[in-house]
Order: structure tokens, then C-alpha cells, then sequence
């Protein structure tokens, strides 16, 4: 009887923190929710150092990964990482489903790099989405890069392979 | 080679060829090393320009431009010449931006009568977003809708927010990168208008 009681009322409370939950992080937007929303988020082990990366790509022999820029297109016109592609900014509805879009045809084995770089690493609000979208969708192989200030510090000015254009 | 009394203490026992050939070994090596320190230094200073591109306006004329305004005017940078301008690229998506923009409504009121004119820059992918967000905050500025060629005209935008304080001579006297204190930003801002 207790147990029903408890069981119950449990119940109600993990209802109520799922329909008050996506409101909550939507009021928090672009702020960084500590939810899903969030760059904080993304597990340590997922993220990739850009010299990392930068090896990667300029390396003829390694896989190379399928990067995607999941901020602003703005942005990814002015400079983007080279062979890069545009896949819509994560915290908006309408880029999770240009990026859903682009990589819904994909192996889930793909080895996949999303970045951003339109501000500091703790307030980007288009990774977290991005990358939590890929992992429901059963993409394995996810990589962040992590770049602790912005695109153009942490990667322009370290000389690595950039281009222009949308 | 001499060796110095340090290098003799540094290793006692050992055969005096034997220390002169290591002192000199280990000079080379510090003299690589200097080398190796100035090249890195050089091309660090290389890199570095693109995303310092916009530093190096400073002291030079604002780059002129003319864009649509959220309400679809033209707001050209030429019109504000003669007062002291504010240029701040921003988006919705940046969180600091949105901490320095009821600041920024606050000067506008505050210092405009005095000769300031801030003018915001968008670089949002969605006007409507804008729109929003600048209803929301009340913005008593003109604001206008960027794209990657104001991006590139004033040294990379790549990363927000980035701020331009121009003179009353169209010169760019300081560019403020990132979160910014703002405290800072008011006492150059001030710098450049006429006393009361």
C-alpha cells in the first residue's frame, strides 16, 4: 500500500520534471542550461583538441572524419574549417533538422566532428543540442571540438586549413 | 671551448675532453633552442594576423559600409560622422552580447545627447530573430543585419562579441574582443566626448 503510494507519487514527480524540464531549458536559452543545451554537457572523452584534429585532416592516410559546423552560417561564410560543411545551428529547431537531415543516410559508424566556435566553450548554445541529437540517433563515433574561446582564436590563429564561402 | 668554473663543478670526475665536447654540445643545443624560440614566436606573430586583423585597424579609418537596418532602411556609417560611434557585432545566440546590450540601451540614453551613437550589427543568420530580441531589450539603437563581407571589412568576425569605439573622425580608437568589462568600455567611451 505504502509502496503503491510511493510508487505513485514518484510517478508524478518524474512526469512533472518531464514536462516542466524542456520549458525550464528553453527559458534558460541562450544563457547555457546545465541540461542538454549546454557544451558542459558533451562527456570529456567526446571532445577533440583542434592541433588533434588539424592532424587528422592534414594527415592523407587517416579516416577522415565528417565535420560539420553546427553554429552560425554567417559565420561559416566568413571562414570555416577545410572540407567542413554547414549543418545548421544546433540550438534552433530548424537546424537539428538540417543536421538530422544531413547525416540521416549516414553508417551510425561515421566518424562524425561537429564545432561551432561562435563563443566561449561554456556559453555555446548550438553543440550540446547538436551532439545529443547524434547520440539519440545512434551515432557512435561523435567528436566536439573543442575550442576554448572562439573559431577565430582558437583556430585561424593557429594557421590551421581554413576556407570561405557558404 | 673555455669551460667555466660552474661547468667544471657540474661535473666532476670527468675527463676534461669529455666536458669540453658536452658544454659544447649543450651551447648548440641553447642556441637551437633561442632559434627555435624566435622562429615560433614569428609565426605565432603570422598567424595571429588573420584574427588579429582587426587590432590592426586601429588608428585607421572605419571601413564604410552601408546596410538594411531591421526596418529595412539604409543605415550608412558615413551619416554618424562627427559623432562618436559604438560599433558592436553581436547575435542572439551570444550570451555576452546579450549582457552588454541593455548597457549599451543605457549609453545610448545616457551619453547620446552628448555625442555618442551606438549602432549595432547583426550577425544572426534570421532577421526575424533580431527583431525579437531587440523588442525584448528595448533598444533604442540603430541595428542592421551583417553578412560575411562586413565580417571580413573589419578584420574577421569571427567570434562575438566584438565592439569598435570610432572618433568623431571616422578613426577606429579601440576594439574590445569577447566579454569585455564593461566598466572599461564606459571610460573610453567617455574619453572621446566632448566635456560637458
Amino acid at each position: 500500500m505504502r509502496f503503491g503510494l510511493i510508487s505513485r507519487s514518484s510517478t508524478i514527480i518524474v512526469l512533472a520534471m518531464l514536462f516542466t524540464a524542456p520549458s525550464q531549458s528553453a527559458a534558460q536559452f541562450p544563457y547555457g542550461a546545465p541540461g542538454h543545451e549546454s557544451a558542459l554537457s558533451i562527456p570529456t572523452a567526446q571532445l577533440i583538441q583542434a592541433e588533434e584534429l588539424n592532424r587528422l585532416l592534414e594527415n592523407k592516410s587517416a579516416e577522415k572524419p565528417l565535420v560539420l559546423q553546427v553554429g552560425s552560417h554567417v559565420l561559416f561564410a566568413e571562414s570555416h574549417i577545410k572540407w567542413a560543411e554547414y549543418a545548421g545551428p544546433g540550438s534552433q529547431p530548424a537546424g537539428l533538422n538540417l543536421l538530422q537531415q544531413r547525416v540521416s543516410m549516414l553508417s551510425r559508424k561515421t566518424l562524425i566532428v561537429l564545432y561551432c566556435g561562435c563563443c566561449p566553450w561554456n556559453r555555446c548554445p548550438n553543440l550540446g543540442p547538436a551532439f545529443w541529437q547524434l547520440h539519440d540517433m545512434g551515432f557512435t563515433r561523435v567528436k566536439v571540438l573543442y575550442l576554448a574561446n572562439n573559431f577565430g582564436a582558437d583556430w585561424v590563429s593557429k594557421g590551421y586549413a581554413v576556407e570561405q564561402g557558404r | 671551448m673555455r669551460l667555466s668554473r660552474a661547468d667544471n663543478a657540474a661535473m666532476p670526475g670527468v675527463p676534461e675532453k669529455t666536458r669540453r665536447r658536452r658544454v659544447a654540445a649543450s651551447s648548440a643545443l641553447r642556441r637551437m633552442l633561442l632559434a627555435g624560440l624566435l622562429c615560433g614566436l614569428s609565426f605565432g606573430s603570422s598567424g595571429a594576423h588573420h584574427v588579429f586583423a582587426a587590432e590592426s585597424l586601429l588608428h585607421k579609418q572605419a571601413p564604410a559600409f552601408v546596410l538594411k537596418d531591421l526596418s529595412q532602411k539604409n543605415l550608412d556609417l558615413a551619416a554618424f560622422r562627427g559623432k562618436v560611434v559604438l560599433l558592436n557585432f553581436w547575435a542572439t545566440w551570444c550570451a555576452p552580447c546579450q549582457v552588454e546590450m541593455p548597457r549599451f540601451v543605457q549609453w545610448q540614453s545616457q551619453y547620446g545627447p552628448r555625442g555618442l551613437q551606438i549602432i549595432g550589427i547583426s550577425m544572426d543568420d534570421d532577421p526575424a530573430l533580431a527583431r525579437r530580441l531587440c523588442a525584448k531589450l528595448k533598444v533604442n539603437y540603430p541595428v542592421a543585419m551583417g553578412d560575411e563581407k562586413i565580417g571580413e571589412l573589419y578584420g574577421g568576425i569571427l567570434g562575438l562579441p566584438v565592439t569598435f569605439l570610432i572618433d568623431a573622425n571616422g578613426e577606429i580608437q579601440a576594439v574590445f574582443r569577447g566579454e569585455t568589462d564593461l566598466e572599461k568600455i564606459e571610460a573610453r567611451i567617455k574619453l572621446f566626448l566632448p566635456r560637458r
